[in-house]
């Protein structure tokens, strides 16, 4: 490679464009050497510098009075009350997951877990929010296979809970699948750790494992289209080490407690590069970096592969001086290698010398400050028709529609994922996946609770990016709010195809502003978040899919609420009648449309609702909650019937909406609660101007539909498992 | 009266924290001490915990590394010595490659990991682990384990059994052992075993994750209970 000129067409094949590229000779005032090249091309990458994003990402509400720090650190913080903050956030790592899918997604865990312990939290949870492409597609299953074990592999090893996320289907990710993990940790509020570079002389010092020459150059990969070579691209992913991670995090938190750190900063995409970049950057001072000093794996690294590498498990911090001989005790009692490789300087420029030579001199202000922000052309979506739904028959019987919906891979049972992650570890998992809306994870020494969901429906957001945006954050709202927890703050992912199609960019901005709109009507800010764009296999874009990882909190764990049924009890649904058809799975499933404008978010209403259901939790008399989503009222209902072990004999409609409108619409803004004697609630939401209807009661061993038709629940529960346990066997 | 618990770390151990919670509940709130694997002694003991994680990373065979670690000489001379020792999970791993008890775990017989609740029989309530459940009972507990499938030649299970050392077998929820309750292929669905002195146990599940009716159940209250009771008297 170095004996290539250093040229514009050297830079292209890095991903700068010529006039990317102009830029830097006009910073440079030369040519730059390989290594700068390589340092410009990572730092002005998508993946590392939001250039597509940027501008609309500003438009996200990201403030509020419990926010401590909002995007622009490592992760997003909040304040959880008893002088402890949450700290969390999601990222992608899709590319790599379907070149490589155990690695791709382990390695995704890997580094947004460092994300968070790298600001002073132990992390105490992990999600995830997946989509794989259809299972027909014969490279699906291996793919699913892959994530799902990486995950697991990853989490349980490190003893994180994997304790939440969601999964769906669908032709568009046939050849991009989505791979989003979220990792929540806990840090008392006093002891947060930030990665601006502070001190002239003050060394810089590498932790964790050694360099190799994995995952060279892959942020600019996650820059980029795949083809169909992208086979030939496995070099660019990297391997995780989650032993090592585990001993990372625990010789990082040890050394946290003592006053040692300055500054500390996860080396993840673009490795020391965008470390030692940002770190200094931050800090508005100059760094010196000296690579004979970096631990390697591998013999005749040259400058430009130590630079590039994205080796796993690797931290860079700016120390006390005086406190480096603890620090490097700590480190050595967890054999981790521990090493001095460069210094703070006044200079503002990175200074990389190896062998004796200096390998890149660049200023960094301008690398930051220079960096290309583009406003893209954009085509705002033109929102689809409103179906006539009352003109849509259903081609078959309620029981039938229900028992191929709940079987249906969008909305069967979970549980053969579930059973790979150690949703237990920790000992503080309070509702493991599928228990409740959110998962609940108290807090050691404390009744204290997270309320812990990710949430998108990428079909809505297909057909109507704005709408489909608002509600990702809404149902996310809502899953906190039905276990009875408030809504703190939410991390976003925003997983979407090539930027520089207008049409691409559309969904972009008006996912953005859906987003915007339910985050602020909702007291909903977002704290972090990630941006992968380019989700396209040979010119085809995923559905656009802003994937959202919301954070709330219960003062007492014991009074959070499941959808579980127990005999006995009321179901009450609050909110409208359905009927909404549009891009509900019914139609999909059962009439095999894709079609017409999803269900509207009525912001207003949503916090309405939502607010009422909240304060009936609090107040006590709630069994089990459950908001109506994927699949509506009657998959709601049979999900909490499942979880209970408890049947439930259904009342008749209103006559004012088909069966199947209601029993299957998607209208938002809905929960169904279940309690001892509904007649209260009902009288409360009508002295608020709630719409709520009695729907039936639990008990027996059926789920008997309007009109007497019974489904036993062995019934149903073989059809809900059924999915995974053929496909998998 | 207290007792005096130690919990050994090994790099790659998780499930301290759970272990010591469940420990400390059934000691008056006395945290165990925490062991470090370089360490050559033990401090004064009464139990000494191996808990579950993935000890040196389960690189090589599970808990092999482990057991090689300086501590283990002297978690060995603590057991010859009379001492009680329990290993959960990764440390029953570590307990079975140390020979501390006889056997190996294999990966589970469906090649993949298992997290999921499971029911457990109690098959003999003469050791300190689990007097504090009746005979038969079969109590639900957590699984977390990636090799947890018991493996043993055929004369050393005949003794096992013949010995009254099963102490765990995994079941469905009325206690009844069949295939289908056998979540991992264990030989004869051991689940749990004691040394011939009764007082080292191994076993695949965490009932240290079963302490709480909030957080799994409370069906791992009672080993706890039953051996604060025994070690404490």
């Amino acid at each position: 490679m170095s004996s290539r000129p250093i040229d514009a067409d050297l830079a292209r094949s890095f991903g700068l464009n010529a006039e990317e590229y102009a830029r830097v000779l006009t910073i440079m005032g030369r040519t730059p050497s390989l290594t700068e090249l390589g340092i410009f091309s990572v730092m002005w990458s998508e993946h590392c510098s939001y250039k597509s994003s940027r501008v609309w990402l500003k438009e996200l509400p990201t403030k509020a009075a419990w926010v401590v720090h909002g995007p622009g650190e490592n992760a997003g913080v909040v304040d959880i009350g008893d002088n402890l903050t949450a700290i969390f956030k999601m990222e992608s790592h899709n590319h790599p997951s379907f070149i490589e899918p155990y690695q791709g997604a382990a390695t995704g865990v890997g580094g947004i877990l460092r994300d968070v312990f790298t600001m002073g939290a132990r992390p105490i949870a992990n999600l995830n929010a997946l989509r794989f492409g259809r299972p027909e597609n014969p490279r699906t299953k291996r793919v699913v296979d892959g994530v799902v074990r990486g995950i697991g592999g990853y989490g349980n090893c490190v003893g994180v809970p994997t304790v939440g996320g969601e999964v769906n289907f669908h032709a568009a990710y046939d050849g991009n699948p989505l791979v989003n993990a979220m990792t929540v940790g806990i840090a008392p509020r006093d002891r947060i750790f930030l990665s601006a570079a502070a001190g002239q002389g003050n060394p810089v010092v590498y932790v964790g494992s050694k360099t190799g020459r994995d995952g060279i150059h892959g942020a600019t990969m996650a820059s980029a289209e795949f083809a169909a070579d992208s086979e030939e691209k496995r070099p660019t992913v990297q391997v995780g080490d989650p032993f090592t991670e585990k001993l990372l995090i625990e010789a990082c938190l040890e050394l946290m407690a003592t006053d040692a750190i300055i500054a500390i900063q996860d080396m993840g995409a673009a490795g020391l590069t965008s470390s030692a970049v940002e770190m200094a950057g931050k800090g508005g001072v100059g760094i010196s970096l000296d690579l004979d000093a970096v631990p390697q794996r591998e013999t005749a690294m040259t400058a430009y592969e130590m630079m590039l590498s994205e080796s796993q498990e690797r931290m860079l911090m700016v120390l006390d001086p005086a406190r480096e001989g603890v620090a490097r005790a700590i480190f050595e009692k967890w054999d981790l290698d521990f090493a001095v490789i460069g210094r703070i300087t006044d200079t503002g420029h990175i200074v990389v010398s190896h062998k004796g030579q200096i390998e890149a001199d660049i200023p960094l202000q301008p690398l930051a400050d220079e960096a290309p922000l583009y406003r893209r052309p954009f085509i705002l979506p033109v929102a689809p028709a409103v179906l006539d739904h009352a003109a849509i028959e259903s081609p078959v019987s309620l029981k039938d529609a229900l028992l191929t919906l709940i079987a249906c891979p969008d909305l069967c049972s979970r549980a053969w994922i579930w059973n790979q992650y150690d949703a237990a570890v920790g000992g503080q998992t309070v509702k493991r996946p599928g228990a409740a809306d959110a998962a609940i994870v108290r807090i050691e020494g404390s009744r204290r609770a997270l309320a812990l969901t990710t949430d998108c429906t990428p079909r809505y957001c297909q057909a109507d990016p704005r709408t489909g945006g608002a509600q990702a954050v809404a149902e996310a709202w809502r899953n906190i709010t039905a276990t009875g927890a408030r809504p703190l703050a939410v991390t976003d992912n925003m997983n979407f195809g090539n930027p520089e199609k207008p049409e691409i960019m559309g969904q972009f901005a008006a996912a953005i502003q859906g987003m915007a709109a339910a985050c602020t009507a909702l007291d909903f800010p977002v704290v972090s978040g990630n941006v992968s764009l380019y989700n396209e296999t040979e010119g085809r874009g995923i559905l656009p899919t802003p994937a959202i990882g919301g954070l709330g909190v219960i003062e007492d764990a014991a009074r959070a609420r499941g959808i579980a049924l127990t005999p006995g009890l009321d179901l009450v649904v609050v909110g409208e009648d359905g009927g909404w058809l549009g891009q509900s799975l019914w139609l999909r499933e059962i009439a095999g449309r894709e079609e017409g404008a999803p269900p509207p978010v009525d912001l207003v209403r949503e916090r309405r609702h939502g607010d009422f259901v909240r304060h009936q939790i609090a107040a006590g008399d709630v069994a089990a909650c459950h908001d109506v989503s994927d699949g509506g009222l009657l998959i709601a209902v049979a999900e909490m019937a499942l979880a209970g072990d408890t049947g439930v004999a259904l009342l008749d409609q209103p006559d004012a909406v088909t069966a199947h409108g209601f029993w299957f619409g998607e209208d938002q803004a809905r929960y169904v609660v279940a309690l001892a004697d509904g007649t209260p609630l009902l009288s409360a939401a009508h002295t608020a101007g709630i719409s709520a209807r009695l729907i039936g009661r639990s008990g027996g061993r059926d789920l008997t539909l309007p009109g007497g038709v019974s489904i036993s629940l062995a019934t149903l529960r073989e059809a809900h498992g059924r999915f995974f346990a053929e496909w998998m066997a | 009266m207290a007792f005096r618990a130690g919990i050994v770390l090994f790099p790659g151990t998780n499930r301290e924290r759970d272990i010591a919670i469940a420990l400390a509940a059934a000691n008056g709130g006395r945290e165990p001490v925490i062991i470090w694997h370089k360490d050559t002694t033990l401090p004064p003991l009464d139990l000494v915990v191996l808990p579950g994680g993935f000890s040196h990373g389960d690189y090589l065979r599970c808990g092999a590394m482990a057991a090689q670690s300086p501590v283990m000489r002297a978690v060995r001379d603590f057991a010859s010595a009379g001492g009680h020792v329990l290993g959960v999970c990764n440390g029953f791993q570590i307990l079975t490659e140390a020979g501390l008890l006889p056997g190996a775990l294999l990966r589970n017989a469906g090649l993949r990991f298992l997290a999921q609740d499971h029911h457990i029989r109690v098959e003999s309530t003469d050791t300190i682990y689990s007097r504090g459940y009746v005979q038969g009972q079969s109590i639900r507990v957590i699984l977390a384990h990636g090799d947890g499938n018991y493996a043993a030649d055929e004369e050393t299970l005949d003794r096992l059994e013949g010995e009254g050392r099963v102490v765990f077998r995994y079941s469905r929820r009325d206690g009844t052992v069949a295939p289908d309750a056998n979540p991992n292929g264990s030989a004869r669905a051991i689940a749990g075993i004691c040394s011939e002195n009764r007082r080292v146990l191994g076993l695949m599940p965490h009932p240290e994750d079963a302490v709480e009716a909030l957080i799994g159940g409370e069906d791992g209250k009672p080993m706890f209970a039953g051996l604060a009771e025994a070690l404490a008297a």
